[in-house]
Order: structure tokens, then C-alpha cells, then sequence
């Protein structure tokens, strides 16, 4: 994974791309744009997983988020929302306090994060074949929790189905 | 690592933000996504420089990610759901669970 001065400049571009969507992901008035900027901030978080070694994960990111939950959303939007209606106020009276909370946790956490002088970084480095290594883990040492998560997404699939069936059957 | 960190803690107060101050249903939807998507960074971050060899880290990653597609449309269908009974989605038209 090239050299390190590459890789943060690849960093510092991703992170401004993840934070500025994401801030507009909250901000904008109209829901159908902050669904696109949530799509672009998606597909930054992919590119941060490439750079920490995690290349199944941006797959696995750019196939479920970016192609079928932002998808999903934008499905959602055009059934519900009244695009026509651009003057919509979207904030609650909450905006303020909100503001001021978050600034409070926010300063924080990045203090702690700060001032923490002991990480214990390892020296090992991650498995070569990161695919692979996932697949065992998997059939392995994750058998009972892949399991339980497919029901979970069975369960899920149904509930989908049966909630939004309607009155009529 | 830290710059992970902060990039993550970063993310996950917009998505805070976002979801107390958003009126719209589907826009507290899509800052919880945010809210996913620091929590996952922050796992890979530390499995890439603290946990060495193994891939737990990216493991959980892989269930959080499957869970929030299943809440995203466990999510949706609701609010497909209340949107025909209730002709809107903001959060201040249905109140009909308070009490």
C-alpha cells in the first residue's frame, strides 16, 4: 500500500469528503440531495477501509451501502416525500441545544483521544489474504454469529414484507 | 491512528446532530447510517493497529454492517407504514405514543 506520505494524503482527502457530505447529509433542506451526499459520504468511509488494510470491508461497504441501503432510501423518498414542497423547514426547535451538546461531546472525545499518551500499537501485521482469512474466520470461529445473522436478516426480510403489505390481505 | 479516531468522532456527532435535529423520518434514517459508519471505522482502525494479527475487528464490522441493512428496512418499511396512515413522515405529525 504505496508509500506512507501518499497514504495520508489520501487520508486527508477522504476524511474532508466523509465530513463535508456528512455535514451536508444533516443540513440541506432538500431530503433528495442529503440521500446523494449520504451516498458520497458512504463511498469515502469504503475508501478509509482500503487504506486501513480492510478490502473485503470496502467491497462488502460499496455492495450494501452505497448500492442498496442508499437505493432503498431513495426508494423511500420518492414514495413519502412531497419533493414539490422545496421550502420545507426540516430542523426541530431542538437545533440549538443539539448544537451545543454535540460540541460538548465532540470536544471530548477528541481531548480524550488527545491526551491518551499509551496505545500499545502492535508490531504484527494484518493477513495478506484478506478475503480468504474472512471466509475461514467465518466457517470457523464466526460460525454461530453468521448463523444467528441470517436469521436475523430472514426475520428482517419477512417483517419488510408483512409491514408494508397493507390493509388488504 | 488518532486522525481514525477523530475522523470517526467527528462523523459520529454529525450523525448525532443529525438525528436530534432532523423532522423528516427518512433524514434520522440516514444520519443513523453516519452513525454506523464512525462506529465501523473506529473497529477497523483498532484492528489494524492494535489488535495485529487477527481480524476480529473487521469481523464485527461485517455483522454491524448486515444489522443496519436489516434495520434500514425494517426502518423504511415503517415509515412506509405511517406515511399511509398518517398522509406525512415528520416526527411532530404522529405522536400517538405519548402519553
Amino acid at each position: 500500500m504505496g508509500d506512507p506520505g501518499s497514504v495520508g494524503v489520501a487520508f486527508w482527502i477522504l476524511a474532508a469528503v466523509i465530513l463535508v457530505s456528512g455535514f451536508l447529509v444533516v443540513s440541506l433542506k432538500n431530503i433528495f440531495h442529503c440521500a446523494l451526499f449520504l451516498m458520497l459520504c458512504l463511498t469515502g468511509v469504503a475508501g478509509i477501509f482500503v487504506l486501513l488494510h480492510a478490502e473485503f470491508l470496502a467491497a462488502a461497504q460499496v455492495l450494501i451501502y452505497v448500492g442498496a441501503v442508499s437505493v432503498l432510501i431513495i426508494f423511500a423518498i420518492m414514495l413519502t416525500s412531497n419533493l414539490a414542497r422545496k421550502k420545507i423547514v426540516q430542523t426541530n426547535q431542538n437545533a440549538l441545544v443539539a448544537f451545543i451538546s454535540c460540541l460538548i461531546f465532540v470536544v471530548g472525545a477528541l481531548w480524550l483521544i488527545k491526551g491518551t499518551e499509551v496505545w500499545n500499537f502492535t508490531t504484527g501485521s494484518l493477513p495478506a489474504d484478506n478475503v480468504m482469512t474472512i471466509g475461514k474466520l467465518l466457517m470457523t470461529q464466526f460460525m454461530l454469529p453468521f448463523e444467528v445473522v441470517s436469521v436475523l436478516l430472514v426475520a428482517a426480510m419477512i417483517g419488510a414484507i408483512v409491514l408494508a403489505r397493507g390493509e388488504e390481505a | 491512528m488518532q486522525y481514525y479516531l477523530m475522523l470517526a468522532a467527528l462523523l459520529f456527532v454529525i450523525g448525532l446532530f443529525g438525528v436530534i435535529t432532523r423532522r423528516n423520518t427518512i433524514g434520522i434514517l440516514m444520519s443513523l447510517e453516519l452513525m454506523f459508519n464512525a462506529a465501523n471505522i473506529n473497529l477497523v482502525a483498532f484492528n489494524r493497529y492494535i489488535s495485529g494479527d487477527g481480524l476480529t475487528g473487521q469481523m464485527f464490522a461485517v455483522f454491524i454492517i448486515v444489522v443496519a441493512a436489516a434495520e434500514a428496512t425494517i426502518g423504511l418499511a415503517i415509515v412506509l407504514l405511517i406515511y399511509r396512515n398518517w398522509r406525512g413522515i415528520d416526527t411532530d405529525n404522529y405522536s400517538v405514543m405519548k402519553w
